[in-house]
């Protein structure tokens, strides 16, 4: 199965190095999103210093819609869905190589937001071990849910719309938990911030979970 | 819900099977007359013989309607996980129509819930709405959620894609179910705790608890009927939408037989 979850990776992996939508479309997305809330919030450094933790992941939630949309989207035209089907590929594998290389995508992209909120929104970085746990903790329970709801969407009428109805509120607990953790970390909040870095542990556990287990369910149907 | 009849659904042609087209029996009809009797029973019990709280006061009543359609809408919610987990499992009809309705009533009594918490917080909490509360803002994320599968039900695709994806997104919603119900134990919560099944003894006692389980007989009625009449509407527009994929190859076979055999002109 492990050979399958490689493959899977690098195939996507491979796409995005050829098309680069990632590096062209979802980075300068991000940058333009970092500049509408300093706008939004009347460029006040000390509310958006404040925010930045919420913000962070306001942006990575956008960022993963339109990236896990993509790499669904990249398995649709052209019989491809039937060929997967064929392949003989674990559906096991190939939900948890989509989901790597959704993770490895988005950690790329939290590097380039996370630059820019240091720079533009004057951030103290303090905490580094509870950030630096919560960010992989967090984007695994992202890429999950966009693994299981991107290829789910990616066959329906108005998948646009439909893909960020679904995937956000699963991912609102995953918001919250690492918004948290920043504040902490950040100390703009006060309270324990390893509970939250758990709590985001347990998410990606059980959005990992939930996504092995109806991966051939799904994979059959969509 | 539709007057009884027997009749091809329309735009089929005549090689269809007849489709009955009712979703009413004598014994929803009977289930229905009882949920009437007991909601007329409710209001007139809830507002006249059950006093007012010295803490709450009339706002108490609201707590009639919210209490039972939460705790009904996480039952249908249960209902529709386990039955989408069993429609994964053996792919027959009967679980995934039983999933389709029950998820849309949970919605529906969820929705309730919601507006009557917010009649309730205004008077009591002096807002409808309060952000840092984990058992309102998680229970508006679990509505979200189950929202989004009416939505994807909803959305016309083949039946056994559609009856799969509208399967994994009920297990995946229910994941939630059990954190709304522990929220207020788990984190600093403004709304209140358990009341019936708290530790030690109901908080509710006399008419206030009897007018408390009136309501959930009569939400616990009006969900079984509105379930059976969802399950069976969903069992026909199924039969109508395979009658008339029936009809239209029939269709296609006799153009193809009437080409064949020069039999006519073929439009």
């Amino acid at each position: 199965m492990w050979h399958d979850v490689w493959l899977v990776c690098r195939k996507d992996l491979r796409i995005e190095a050829r098309t680069r939508v990632t590096l062209n479309h979802v980075a300068p997305f991000v940058l333009t999103v970092v500049m509408l809330f300093a706008f939004a919030l009347d460029a006040d450094t000390t509310l958006l210093r404040r925010a930045t933790g919420g913000l962070f992941w306001v942006t990575v939630l956008f960022a993963a819609n339109a990236i896990a949309q993509r790499s669904a989207s990249v398995d649709r035209p052209d019989g491809l869905p039937d060929a997967l089907r064929l392949s003989n590929l674990s559906p096991a594998g190939m939900f948890l190589g989509k989901t790597l290389s959704l993770f490895l995508q988005l950690t790329a992209t939290e590097l380039v937001l996370a630059v820019a909120m240091v720079l533009m929104y004057d951030v103290r970085l303090r905490g580094i071990a509870l950030i630096l746990a919560s960010i992989p903790l967090g984007t695994l329970a992202i890429a999950a849910v966009g693994s299981v709801y991107g290829p789910l969407a990616a066959g329906l009428q108005g998948r646009e719309s439909i893909l960020p109805l679904l995937m956000l509120p699963a991912l609102a607990p995953v918001l919250l938990a690492a918004t948290n953790a920043f504040g902490v970390a950040f100390g703009t909040t006060v309270g324990p911030g390893w509970r939250w870095v758990v709590m985001l542990g347990m998410l990606g556990a059980i959005y990992v979970a939930a996504g092995t287990a109806t991966s051939a369910a799904l994979l059959e149907e969509t | 819900m539709t007057d009884q009849t027997s009749a091809a659904p329309a735009g089929t042609a005549d090689t269809a099977k007849p489709v009955a087209m009712s979703t009413s029996s004598r014994g929803t009809k009977a289930l229905g007359l009882l949920t009437l009797v007991s909601a007329v029973f409710t209001i007139l019990y809830s507002f006249w013989f059950s006093k007012a709280d010295v803490e709450l006061g009339n706002t108490v009543r609201i707590l009639y309607v919210h209490v039972p359609t939460v705790s009904i809408a996480y039952l249908c919610m249960l209902v529709n996980a386990g039955a989408s987990a069993f429609y994964l499992w053996k792919r027959t009809a009967f679980p995934d129509l039983l999933a389709a309705a029950t998820g849309e009533i949970g919605v529906l009594l969820l929705g309730l819930t919601i507006l009557a918490g917010m009649m309730w917080g205004k008077p009591t909490w002096g807002t409808f709405w309060e952000w840092g509360d984990p058992r309102l803002t998680s229970t508006l994320l679990l509505f979200l959620m189950y929202l989004g599968y009416v939505t994807v039900r909803n959305i016309p695709a083949p039946r056994s894609a559609r009856n799969t994806r509208s399967a994994v997104i009920g297990i995946i919603s229910a994941l939630l179910i059990y954190p709304v119900k522990m929220s207020t134990e788990w984190w600093g919560s403004l709304h209140q705790g358990r009341t019936i099944s708290a530790p030690g003894a109901s908080k509710i006692h006399g008419a206030q608890e009897f007018a408390l389980y009136s309501g959930f007989l009569t939400f616990m009625l009006f969900a079984a009927w509105l379930t059976i009449h969802r399950f069976r509407v969903g069992w026909l527009q199924d039969q109508a939408d395979a009658t008339e994929l029936d009809a239209v190859i029939a269709d296609r076979r006799a153009e193809a037989g009437a080409e064949q055999f020069g039999l006519g002109e073929v439009h």
